[in-house]
């Protein structure tokens, strides 16, 4: 993403600022832009969520099947995430199979939420090494202003605390829909925190100027009792160890506050 | 269907179950300038790791749009072999495949002196040959002796090391059987002269405390790494070295 060129003043500009402790957009180094969320967004989808994180738009549908286990996990059911940069999103996204920036984010998105045990798989089997649920997970970037790990990560959670099982009965060893649903249990809230290192600083959720000049990228992912479930670092750069433990204490708050808009108590 | 066995992994005197102290890196056994073809190559076994690293460039680009006017362009495949696992792997790349080929290049990216080779591309290719956990933490480690071989100015090597959290106590250099049962895998590439960290993934969980100890325990493996790599760059110039000297000789 760091290939499309922005102007030098410009890129000027964003680091001038951030030395001062200033963004582009009048945030602070550690707000976030407005995050909006809404759940329920696609009712033919077992739970969905559409989040709005300033210009940034992701979808995440979430739909479950009935499909067998992995050989080396039979009782466990099947959590699947894929991510989709769609073309409508960005005149920098083009059609075709996923490149490796969409496979980096589903598998940033998967890796939080496989982790920290969001989902209780083995909840999800029904008859041990034949039939279990498969969680399909599916990211859509509907429209690209940065950060889309933590828009997506967002959304991704909130689709599964939104998403409804049907019910089921087992019949001599065939599986039966019932009418009604009960909503899958989701035991683990995590949350990604990214940040962008621009000039030797570390700013949080950078926008889509601020990844066009950023040095480095790095995302944290905390669950619920603040103990770090997932990390990715990105881009050409690199970070100093006191840099990372820095973000550490910054993705902690970030993410309580993050949490807070997707969970209700 | 029955499930598999799970083997207790370290001892009550903190011995784990290859041998190894808690903070103790496999045997490491590295070669440079393995492969005929390539402008630069190395070997690397590391516990039963086995992976040859080769470094193309720099050289034109194909496909040619792909050229930077200010640069180079690194391009990194990492790739298991369909024989390198337990059960056979699929030749065609997988999505794992592709995130690390993309971490790994993003691991040089800060070392290359990418500046000094505009419209050329450098081509690193790893193969897996044998996997047994910490495959991209060891392919960097040969890819960047393979670099140094390639005679491609770099500001540093890169080395790399996993650390991670097995049966509640903190380890170095996770193995295969560690990953899978353990709590908490987290490599770490370095540049040791620089003290900066080019790749950095986890997961598990792990609390803040035991992370920031986790990366300094990865940081420290690294630094063991980086002598191994100087050692082993020395043994091929000592190499080429005395080779020229028969030939004059003769």
């Amino acid at each position: 993403m760091t290939s499309s060129i922005i102007a030098r003043v410009r890129q000027k500009r964003i680091e001038q600022l951030i030395s001062l402790g200033k963004r582009l957009d009048e945030r602070g180094l550690t707000d976030y832009r407005e995050v909006q969320v809404e759940v329920g967004v696609i009712e033919k989808a077992e739970g969905s969520a559409r989040v709005r994180l300033g210009k940034t738009e992701v979808l995440v549908g979430i739909k479950i099947e009935l499909g067998a286990p992995f050989s080396d996990v039979p009782d466990k059911g099947v959590l699947t995430v894929n991510a989709e940069l769609v073309p409508l999103a960005s005149p920098t996204f083009e059609p075709g199979p996923p490149n490796e920036n969409s496979i980096e984010l589903a598998r940033v998105v998967d890796r939080g939420i496989r982790e920290s045990e969001a989902i209780d798989l083995e909840k999800l089997c029904i008859e041990p090494g034949k039939k279990v649920f498969i969680v399909f997970v599916d990211v859509y970037v509907l429209n690209y202003d940065g950060n889309l790990i933590d828009a997506s990560a967002l959304a991704a959670l909130a689709a599964l605390l939104n998403t409804k099982l049907f019910k089921y009965a087992v019949k001599e060893g065939e599986v039966q829909i019932k009418p009604g649903y009960k909503p899958l249990s989701i035991r683990n809230h995590p949350v990604a925190v990214t940040f962008a290192k621009i000039n030797d600083k570390l700013v949080v959720d950078p926008g889509l100027e601020e990844e066009q000049v950023m040095e480095a990228r790095l995302t944290m992912t905390i669950e619920k009792d603040g103990k770090i479930c997932a990390l990715q670092k990105g881009g050409a750069g690199y970070f100093k160890i006191q840099q990372i433990l820095e973000a550490g204490k910054i993705a902690r708050k970030k993410a309580a506050e993050l949490r807070k808009l997707v969970v209700k108590k | 269907m029955s499930k598999k066995k799970v083997k207790k992994l370290i001892n009550g005197k903190g011995i784990r179950y290859d041998g190894r102290k808690l903070n103790e890196l496999r045997p490491i056994k590295l070669e440079v300038g393995v492969l005929d073809n390539a402008d630069g190559s190395a070997y690397i076994e590391q516990g039963k790791n086995k992976i040859l690293a080769a470094v193309y460039g720099p050289k034109e680009v194909h496909p040619k749009h792909l050229a930077m006017p200010d640069r180079s362009l690194l391009r990194c495949r990492y790739h298991m072999a369909p024989f390198s696992v337990e059960e056979r792997k699929s030749p065609a790349p997988s999505r794992r495949e592709k995130e690390l080929s993309k971490v790994i290049r993003e691991a040089f990216e800060p070392s290359v002196f990418t500046e000094y080779y505009p419209r050329t591309s450098i081509d690193i290719v790893i193969e897996v040959l044998q996997a047994d956990g910490g495959t991209r933490c060891a392919g960097i480690t040969a890819a960047s002796l393979a670099l140094a071989d390639a005679g491609i100015p770099m500001r540093d090597l890169v080395s790399a090391c996993a650390a991670g959290k097995v049966e509640g106590h903190l380890v170095l250099d996770v193995a295969d059987l560690e990953d899978k049962q353990g709590e908490a895998d987290v490599p770490v590439a370095y540049m040791p002269n620089l003290n900066a960290i080019t790749l950095l993934q986890m997961d598990g969980m792990l609390t803040s405390e035991e992370f920031e100890q986790a990366i300094n325990l990865a940081v420290e493996g690294c630094k063991q790494i980086y002598q191994l790599q100087k050692e082993a760059l020395k043994a091929k110039y000592v190499e080429v070295k005395e080779a020229k000297k028969e030939d004059a000789e003769q």
